[in-house]
């Protein structure tokens, strides 16, 4: 096969009509694809943000986070969706954006760097800023509230990028298990030896992958405290007065 | 049919142990090629701190492309391989090791580089000599990550017929064998990158000896 047949097989795949209708279609994948990963990250967030302020914050059960993460990087995502699947079923009544095994598969993955990320960002608040704010007669919920999570939104949201990227991914082995998504293309491609499908479903995954890292860096960027952000350090750092009205350093 | 079908494991150890050293051949070569790839072209960005980020988002974008989409992007090229694994599989493998390779560099004391300088080294024997054996725990620790990750990615290389213990869950989940073989890829593919990770850090003691291990980072 040519590289010019293959690229214009490639380019009638996305011209079909076909391909852009109804419950096989691309819109439809799309969404199911945003969705299942969306649920799963979700579950996931409303899980392990608590967890990981209250072991930033407080100090303890530490062990906890080391430990799920550890774990967490050791098994294999593709081996949870299946193990997931065998105790649970494949849940074929629930809608295939929505079953149940894979969203239970998918929110485990996504725990780790979430947690991770939170603990760390709560916990490296400086000590002595930390006294400083309870020295000014802060409650401890005003210290998590004012000082910990703005300081810790940066890496927070890193955490949550790096699991919506994972879980991305990783649904796309959804379509192993008879799940919905973009992973269909690929799947269904393998098995009907459709090159152009496999494809032109492998371009759609990637590009929503980028799409989600993209989007959630500028997210990141957006929740960043302004003394934070790099410009403002650098600014800091120039020799002479600060700018007129700028506050003062946070240190 | 029990899910627990113990028998079944003990008949197939042989068929185990394949999958098990096709799993470690995998993922040695990935990050061993990843290796050989990564120094020059981390020494490079080193060296040319303008290069760094071009380097990085390049290497960055492959790392975010799904495993099933970049093996899936290849199969046109190079057909249900070995090679189209290894394609995959090593550029997982750079971002982790580029990065790991240039913070330790970047890591070692100008004060011991103007010293190595001082006593006449030339700047290929200080970067032999000095600079990476005190920038070998940072680059193993990118070479830990490296390793453990590949051990999950190769098992979604069995959807295109390879796989090591990958092809033990695939198998089992699609009933070509019983229930127990998925369980027992996963447990085993945990089992390798435990023991992998415990043997890449032994040997980063016995090496550099002067150096601690790092603590929990963030992702």
């Amino acid at each position: 096969m040519s590289e010019g047949g293959f690229v214009s097989e490639l380019v009638d795949w996305f011209a079909d009509p076909s391909h852009w209708e109804g419950s096989f279609g691309i819109p439809t994948r799309l969404i199911e694809h945003v969705i299942t990963s969306a649920v799963s990250v979700g579950i996931a967030a409303v899980i392990a943000l608590p967890v990981g302020m209250y072991i930033g914050h407080t100090r303890r059960l530490e062990f906890l986070v080391v430990s799920v993460a550890n774990i967490g990087r050791a098994i294999p995502s593709f081996g949870l969706l299946f193990l997931s699947v065998l105790v649970l079923g494949i849940g074929l009544d629930s809608p295939p954006a929505l079953r149940p095994a894979v969203l239970i598969a998918l929110t485990l993955l996504a725990i780790p760097p979430i947690l991770t990320n939170t603990y760390v960002g709560v916990q490296n608040v400086d000590a002595d800023t930390l006294e400083a704010a309870r020295g000014m007669g802060m409650t401890e919920g005003q210290v998590l509230g004012r000082l910990e999570l703005p300081l810790a939104a940066p890496l927070i949201m890193a955490g949550l990028r790096t699991a919506s990227v994972q879980v991305v991914a990783t649904a796309t082995l959804a379509a192993v298990v008879g799940g919905g998504g973009l992973g269909r293309f690929i799947l269904d491609g393998f098995a009907t030896g459709n090159d152009p499908q496999i494809v032109a479903g492998a371009l759609l995954v990637g590009l929503l992958a980028v799409a989600t890292e993209t989007g959630l860096s500028l997210l990141q960027r957006a929740v960043t405290p302004r003394a934070l952000s790099k410009r403002r350090i650098d600014e800091l750092r120039r020799p002479g007065p600060p700018p007129a009205g700028a506050p003062l350093p946070a240190a | 049919v029990t899910f627990w079908n113990w028998e079944w494991v003990g008949t197939h150890l042989d068929l185990v142990g394949e999958q098990v050293l096709e799993h470690l051949w995998l993922t040695f070569l990935a990050v061993g090629i990843g290796l050989v790839l990564s120094f020059p072209l981390a020494i490079f960005a080193y060296r040319h701190p303008r290069s760094y980020a071009p380097v990085t988002w390049i290497t960055g974008l492959l790392y975010t492309i799904p495993s099933l989409a970049l093996f899936a992007l290849l199969v046109p090229l190079t057909g249900l391989s070995t090679l189209t694994a290894e394609i995959g599989l090593v550029s997982y493998t750079l971002l982790i090791l580029i990065r790991n390779i240039v913070a330790g560099l970047a890591a070692v004391p100008d004060d011991v580089k103007e010293s190595a300088r001082g006593m006449g080294l030339t700047d290929r024997q200080i970067l032999w000599r000095v600079e990476l054996p005190l920038a070998l725990p940072v680059v193993v620790a990118g070479i830990r990550i490296a390793a453990v990750t590949t051990i999950g990615l190769v098992t979604v290389t069995a959807l295109i017929g390879k796989g090591g213990l990958g092809a033990l869950m695939l198998g089992g989940f699609r009933n070509l064998y019983p229930d127990i073989a998925v369980l027992v890829g996963v447990g085993l593919s945990v089992v390798l990158a435990v023991i992998v990770d415990g043997v890449l850090l032994g040997a980063q003691r016995v090496w550099t000896p002067w150096a601690g291990t790092a603590r929990v980072t963030a992702a």
